[in-house]
């Protein structure tokens, strides 16, 4: 493959010789396939003492899956990351063994959820090849800078206009069709606008700026968009009682523009910003504080006198201990209540995978977040850059407030672990998400094409000799 | 821009390693308190995930285990003869575990360390783990004839091997089921909020864990603390007048029906359960000699057979308390264990065992523990002690003790009367100690308690409702003999 990279001897603009590494990937997408198959064979012996009847199935629809994205990536993105298809497919087979062994434990809900989360996932995988097949260039996206902060703005206020699901209004309820959580979609559309303003207004921003006290202040007019976002941030946060996405937008906005600035003040301020608000909604909506008592007392009994769920979560923990009770022979179905599979996911793969499995996942989701920050770093156009560092870290917040959130390390909002817990609007914005970053990361390690022969040079050498 | 996303790097470096921190810290360090926690159902689901081993009678086993359709708890405890054995067994159920079922829970669910061996073992070879055994010293006859006498009197029996301190039997009425309470449903919860609002307090151990006045029947206590001066005997005038005043007061002390107590012998006092006589003997030896021989026959402190008991107690106290004392009144309480110990040193000719009531612990292949009898003391000399045998026979033969008497057989006892509330206002507790002589030694000693509202007040009774009950368990102990 690498052979393609190299043109003519002469040539000297090429910052190519870069290998395609796409059979890498191949490679690893056996071991991300053939290890949830294992799983799932490890569940049904567990549970029933016998191979699960649907494991051929589920295997060979894990790896046609596997193969067709392969497949089409080896076409479309030849010189993408190696890395992130085989992470993002063992976290989404992880996930759906996962789901399903909880399926086996009667009562707990949603029951049956491991079929729909199987058709949400090549849903997303159908996405994440649509994305590859029709976006070509990542810096299309640039155009549509201001068109996605409507969207985006749509898609964060959608949630407001419908019922409440289960206390958190962050969903979108289509009778007869099934529910939507628009900001996991809102969370890419709005990267793409913070990346194209930023790439415009950066040096305004970084520049323009007074120095008192060694830091460099922003001018008041700079502030404006700033302001906005951390007022948008509070009304996700006071309307849809959504601490996670609130967070998630904020703290990817400072990491972007302090990206795109080059200035620790921003960050300083971004800090400030949020420390304020974060006190102003503390001391007034209860949702919040009860969030921060759990956190601070994970193990204190509920209201009634039973075990709430977040210390049912730090038991599972706990009894986990360093290897785990094996999958298929933990009680995470003590937890009770609607989040076991999605929200709670972690707490099954802690008391079943035990220390050691957690850790691992953990490791998979920091080597997805390194990927990306490394194809950051070797984008060459500001907008990648940017774009691509701003889904990074979106990506490592939102996993950081959720497994965080989980063990009891931060107060717990209401997102889910991206890829492992059941949900269709996330799986399917997190392929997406990967998608974008592929092509980012294609275009940043694709040769540079060779320049054309030029006549013109070719005539003068002859005329000089 | 490179330098920046460098930082944003290191940033989410230190995020994912703060959350590798965390899981370590959840999952290792407090993974021992969180697993273990009481909270935690998973530690009952554990306990109820195989067979629980057994609380073993004579061979026969008194506990047992079925399989429920309960999802959680998959076997389920139940128990022979629950409201008889209850004070021996106690309970194993989801709210608390008690008694030998809470003593030697680990055995009895396998999770002992001295079974680790043994669950390797199972683990390799993938079978099942299984509990040990609890094997009981105690006497299935005896134990049903102190809790058929009981009857629906409150009350409490405990007997004792005097030879080696072996519990044979410990009854405690009301009682109740644990059957009643081990399940895992409304009912079972129901049954224990009900059991521990119970004014009679049906989950009380009362031959262990309640203390008593131990009335009359102190006095053959008093009686060693006599004979062991050196300044009283067995047929000698004792000296003391009745009426008795007690020291520092004008309370006189005397019996009810002017039986022959004034200047009597201490086999005439016992006789007749003379109050002058023997709180006039507490008097004479004083507070210190009398509380050193109680604490010699285990009063004052807890005892571990291996049920904790509640502390029986003679205080420190002054003159005329202590001269009260010394006839089982004022602050002295005991356990029903606490009596029968004296009775069973006093039969054993001064020697008195350890009690216990638990032979040993089985493993599923290997016998965990042996306990062997040991002794705890020598509070009266062996010659004292045949004397005293000699007193307590003269009662049953021909004094308030009559109705212990069993054909063939010498049996030596006491009664008693202990008065309850302010002027004897509550319903006294009648009380009869016994053992039953062999050519062998004294095979068994009993204590008997029972609130009895036939008692006559200010009268030594215990005759009455009590003796019958000791004699039958002794008659239970000495038919199983033969």
């Amino acid at each position: 493959m690498s052979s393609n990279s190299t043109t003519g001897g002469t040539s000297t603009v090429s910052a190519g010789g870069l290998p395609s590494r796409r059979n890498t990937e191949l490679g690893l997408l056996v071991f991300a396939v053939v290890i949830p198959v294992f799983a799932y064979a490890n569940v049904g012996l567990a549970k029933n003492g016998t191979l699960p009847a649907g494991m051929i199935g589920y295997g060979l629809g894990l790896g046609l899956l596997a193969g067709v994205a392969h497949l089409l990536v080896r076409k479309f993105a030849p010189y993408a990351d190696p890395l992130i298809l085989p992470i993002c497919t063992l976290l989404n087979g992880l996930g759906l063994v996962l789901i399903w062994r909880l399926d086996q434990e009667p009562g707990v809900r949603p029951e049956n959820a491991a079929p729909g989360q199987l058709m949400w996932s090549a849903l997303g995988v159908a996405l994440f090849l649509a994305v590859l097949v029709f976006l070509k260039d990542h810096r299309i996206l640039q155009r549509y800078t201001y068109i996605s902060m409507a969207v985006a703005l749509v898609l964060l206020a959608l949630p407001m206009f419908f019922p409440p699901v289960n206390g958190a209004k962050i969903w979108v309820t289509i009778p007869g069709v099934g529910s939507l959580q628009p900001g996991e979609f809102a969370k890419i559309v709005i990267t793409v606008f913070f990346a194209g303003y930023l790439m415009v207004k950066r040096d305004a921003l970084a520049l323009a700026s007074r120095r008192f006290m060694g830091l460099y202040l922003p001018r008041g007019r700079d502030l404006g968009p700033i302001l906005a976002i951390w007022a948008l941030s509070l009304m996700i946060l006071v309307f849809e009682t959504d601490l996670g996405t609130s967070l998630l937008f904020f703290g990817m906005f400072v990491v972007m523009l302090y990206v795109a600035t080059e200035r620790t003040s921003w960050v300083l301020f971004g800090l400030l910003l949020s420390a304020a608000g974060a006190v102003v909604v503390a001391s007034t909506t209860t949702h919040v504080q009860d969030r921060v008592d759990n956190w601070l007392n994970p193990l204190q009994l509920g209201a009634n006198g039973g075990v709430t769920e977040t210390a049912q979560v730090m038991y599972s923990f706990g009894s986990g201990g360093l290897f785990g009770s094996g999958l298929g022979e933990g009680f995470t179905r003590l937890i009770g209540g609607i989040a076991v599979k999605s929200d709670y996911i972690l707490a099954t793969v802690g008391e079943e995978l035990g220390l050691t499995g957690m850790m691992a996942i953990l490791v998979l989701y920091g080597l997805l977040i390194e990927r990306g920050i490394r194809t950051a770093l070797a984008a060459r156009d500001p907008f990648g850059k940017l774009l691509a560092v701003g889904l990074s870290g979106a990506f490592a917040i939102q996993v950081f407030v959720v497994a965080g959130g989980v063990t009891a390390l931060i107060p717990l909002t209401g997102m889910t672990m991206p890829f492992l817990a059941q949900g269709g609007s996330s799986v399917i914005a997190n392929w997406a998400l990967f998608a974008i970053l592929l092509r980012i990361s294609d275009t940043a390690r694709r040769p540079a094409p060779a320049p054309a022969p030029n006549p013109d040079v070719e005539m003068t050498q002859v005329v000089r000799s | 821009m490179n330098k920046p996303i460098r930082k944003i790097a290191v940033f989410c470096g230190i995020l994912v390693i703060a959350l590798l921190v965390r899981v370590n810290w959840v999952q290792f360090v407090q993974a021992e308190e969180l697993s273990s926690s009481d909270k935690n159902r998973r530690v009952l689901i554990e306990r109820y995930a195989h067979p629980r081993g057994d609380i073993i009678v004579e061979g026969k086993a008194v506990t047992g285990s079925t399989e429920t359709d309960s999802r959680d708890f998959q076997y389920q405890r139940t128990y022979k003869d629950g409201a008889m054995w209850a004070p021996v067994t106690g309970h194993a159920s989801v709210f608390n575990a008690t008694m030998l079922e809470g003593i030697h829970d680990k055995i009895l669910t396998g999770n002992d360390d001295r079974l680790f061996f043994n669950r390797t073992i199972d683990m390799i070879t993938g079978k099942p783990m299984e509990g040990g055994n609890v094997v009981t010293t105690l006497n299935a006859a005896a134990q049903r004839a102190a809790f058929e006498g009981l009857g629906d009197k409150k009350g409490a029996v405990a007997a004792i091997d005097p030879r080696t301190g072996a519990i044979l039997a410990l009854a405690s009425t009301p009682s109740y089921d644990p059957g009643s309470i081990v399940g895992n449903d409304e009912k079972a919860s129901d049954n224990w909020v009900a059991l521990n609002e119970d004014p009679d307090k049906p989950m009380l151990n009362r031959a262990l864990r309640e203390t008593y006045p131990p009335g009359s029947t102190f006095k053959v206590l008093t009686a060693a603390a006599a004979l062991e001066s050196g300044k009283y005997d067995i047929d000698e005038k004792s000296g003391i007048e009745d009426p008795y005043e007690l020291p520092q007061t004008d309370k006189e002390l005397t019996n009810f029906g002017n039986p022959p107590c004034d200047d009597a012998t201490l086999r005439v006092a016992l006789q007749y359960s003379c109050n002058a006589t023997f709180a006039g003997i507490s008097a004479d030896l004083g507070n210190e000699e009398m509380k050193g021989m109680a604490e010699k026959f285990g009063y004052n402190e807890e005892l571990f057979v291996p049920i904790r008991t509640a502390e029986s107690v003679y205080p420190e106290d002054n003159a005329p308390q202590n001269a009260m004392a010394g006839i089982g009144q004022a602050s002295n309480r005991a356990t029903p264990l606490q009596i029968a110990m004296i009775t069973a040193a006093i039969a054993n000719d001064g020697k008195l065992m350890q009690p216990y009531m638990v032979d040993r612990l089985e493993g599923p292949r290997s016998v965990v523990e042996q306990n062997e009898p040991q002794e705890m003391g020598q509070p009266i000399s062996a010659s004292n002690a045949k004397k005293i045998q000699q007193m307590m026979e003269t009662v049953v033969e021909d004094g308030t003790g009559t109705n212990g008497q069993i054909e063939g057989v010498t049996v030596g006892g006491k009664t008693g009367t202990a008065q309850r509330g302010v002027d004897n206002s509550e319903t006294p507790y009648a009380w009869f100690i016994s053992y039953a002589m062999t050519d062998n030694g004294s095979p068994v000693a009993v204590a008997v308690v029972v609130e009895d509202s036939d008692a006559q007040r200010n009268e030594v009774s215990g005759g009455g409702l009590a003796a019958p009950i000791a004699k039958d368990v002794m008659r239970a102990v000495l038919e199983g003999r033969q």
